[in-house]
């Protein structure tokens, strides 16, 4: 009886600490701790312009920006670790600021301090109430990568096949899919499929490993849609290896490509 | 020591006002009362709009699911007048009275590329399966404001079981892949909805008598409300007149 009531008189406490503090966002990368006060400051002199005064990605440059800013108020990133329909983990989204968005308006935040970043996690996600009444998903399972091989491209190409990938980036990848015109992400902004023979950078980061999770987690708020239910991990790790072969073609001198077997 | 007594005990007392009390939704026990019913048929006046055709042929498997062409599913008009795929519900009457969802999923079908049923309602938190009856892989993309939103390839044959914790009317359903796919699932946090059948009729059973306000929502031609009192064990009838 008596632990239960102590128990009852900690659950009160945390319970009004709670709401003393106004619910503060919190946020936690490394041993590093945001100050949502502080990232507010930083939110106003970087961030406003295009992300907007309220978080809904309406600053007064987004009307020039494509893709569009993040709407921060409905706490659904592209970038995460988390399963898709979960939200992000606070290092997710450090990543995203620190790494930047290849082929956005998004820049590296890398100038800013590591701290700096942090207290700008504890501000963003200030601006949803998801935050507070969820929890991000659970960081998926990257296992090791198994040997390339020619087998493992054959079954990332029949695969890329099967799956319908080519109907939004095309037979070759190129990102001109049937559907590729018709797409647009959650809120209605057209959105092209990545072209996987550019070479540019991909918007979530370029690893092998990189790839393997945009494919298991999907890019929410964009068409990019979720693997991980439908195939097992080796053979996402053999869609790994066929989309690398379509970039490579790219990136190889031209003579070597024209002098290989030609099936890139 | 007999301060602290008394300082628990304050805390105890807040700690029920602030925790239990507002998560304590008020289940009232069921009175097994005749439940009445509350029917009715949704019209559209006037020349219902051509459908478009869906143009499929960027999936031989789709195109191939049908004899001839498909067109779309956006305004279904039957011969009598009767308007399809409306969703009739109790808007306001419950307070916050807790509903259980049921344990029965609701089932939305891929099927010939394009949803069986065109429009799904549902309780919050109950299961939604979707099935992909088709030959080509699709992907399922509810794309809710107040929801989660998820984004899932499909391939032939996989089961897919998900829920949404809120209410919302209407989630948006898209397949990426196959862009003239389209659907919307309606989440409620109580078992009051139906979803008009192809003669625009609907039935709200086993209301508890009292006074609501029941709106009819249609993706295009959007919403529209009434309201009504229902008496125990008396059937009621509500029409609606949706106009282009």
């Amino acid at each position: 009886m008596q632990t239960k009531s102590r128990t009852t008189v900690f659950l009160a406490l945390l319970v009004l600490i709670a709401g003393a503090s106004g619910l503060a966002q919190e946020a936690k990368v490394g041993h590093l701790d945001g100050n949502q006060r502080r990232g507010k400051d930083l939110y106003q002199r970087y961030c406003i312009y295009c992300h907007g005064k309220y978080g809904d990605g309406q600053g007064e440059n987004a009307f020039y920006l494509d893709p569009k800013p993040r709407d921060f108020t409905t706490a659904v990133f592209k970038c995460r670790s988390t399963p898709t329909g979960t939200l992000p983990l606070d290092s997710d989204l450090y990543d995203t600021i620190s790494r930047g968005v290849h082929g956005s308006g998004m820049p590296s935040w890398k100038p800013l301090t590591r701290q700096e970043r942090v207290d700008l996690i504890a501000y963003i996600k200030s601006f949803s109430p998801k935050f507070t009444e969820e929890k991000p998903g659970t960081a998926i399972v990257i296992p090791d990568e198994p040997r390339n091989s020619p087998e493992s491209v054959t079954r990332g190409s029949e695969l890329f096949q099967s799956m319908n990938c080519w109907q939004c980036h095309g037979k070759e990848g190129r990102g001109n899919g049937p559907s590729a015109a018709s797409l647009t992400d959650s809120k209605g902004h057209p959105i092209a499929p990545f072209d996987l023979t550019s070479g540019t950078k991909l918007k979530c980061g370029e690893s092998d490993k990189g790839i393997f999770r945009d494919l298991t987690t999907g890019l929410d708020g964009t068409p990019m849609p979720s693997f991980s239910d439908a195939l097992k991990p080796d053979q996402i790790w053999d869609l790994v290896h066929y989309i690398a072969t379509l970039r490579r073609g790219k990136d190889s001198p031209k003579s070597e490509l024209s002098e290989s077997n030609g099936s890139h | 020591m007999k301060t602290n007594k008394i300082a628990q005990l304050a805390l105890l007392a807040i700690a029920w006002f602030l925790l239990i009390c507002p998560l304590t939704p008020s289940v009232e026990a069921e009175s097994a009362e005749a439940g009445s019913s509350v029917a009715g048929t949704v019209k559209f006046q006037g020349t219902p709009p051509k459908g478009t055709r869906m143009e499929m042929s960027a999936d031989p498997n789709c195109t191939k699911a049908h004899p001839g062409p498909v067109i779309t599913q956006d305004i279904e008009v039957s011969a009598a007048g009767g308007l399809e795929d409306v969703v009739v519900y109790v808007s306001d009457g419950f307070g916050d009275k807790a509903f259980p969802p049921p344990s029965q999923p609701m089932v939305l079908e891929q099927k010939g590329c394009s949803y069986r049923p065109h429009v799904v309602a549902l309780q919050a938190n109950q299961k939604l399966e979707v099935v992909n009856a088709d030959t080509t892989t699709h992907n399922i993309h509810p794309m809710p404001v107040n929801n989660r939103e998820w984004n899932k390839i499909q391939p032939p044959g996989m089961p897919v079981e998900e829920s949404f914790a809120r209410e919302e009317i209407a989630i948006p359903v898209k397949c990426n892949v196959h862009p003239w796919m389209k659907g919307y699932v309606a989440v409620f946090k109580h078992p009051y909805f139906a979803v008009t059948d192809k003669n625009g009729n609907f039935t709200l059973k086993d209301l508890p008598p009292g006074n609501y306000t029941i709106k009819a929502w249609h993706e295009k031609l959007g919403t529209q409300s009434q309201m009504v009192t229902v008496a125990a064990g008396q059937s009621g009838k509500i029409d609606f007149i949706f106009r282009q």
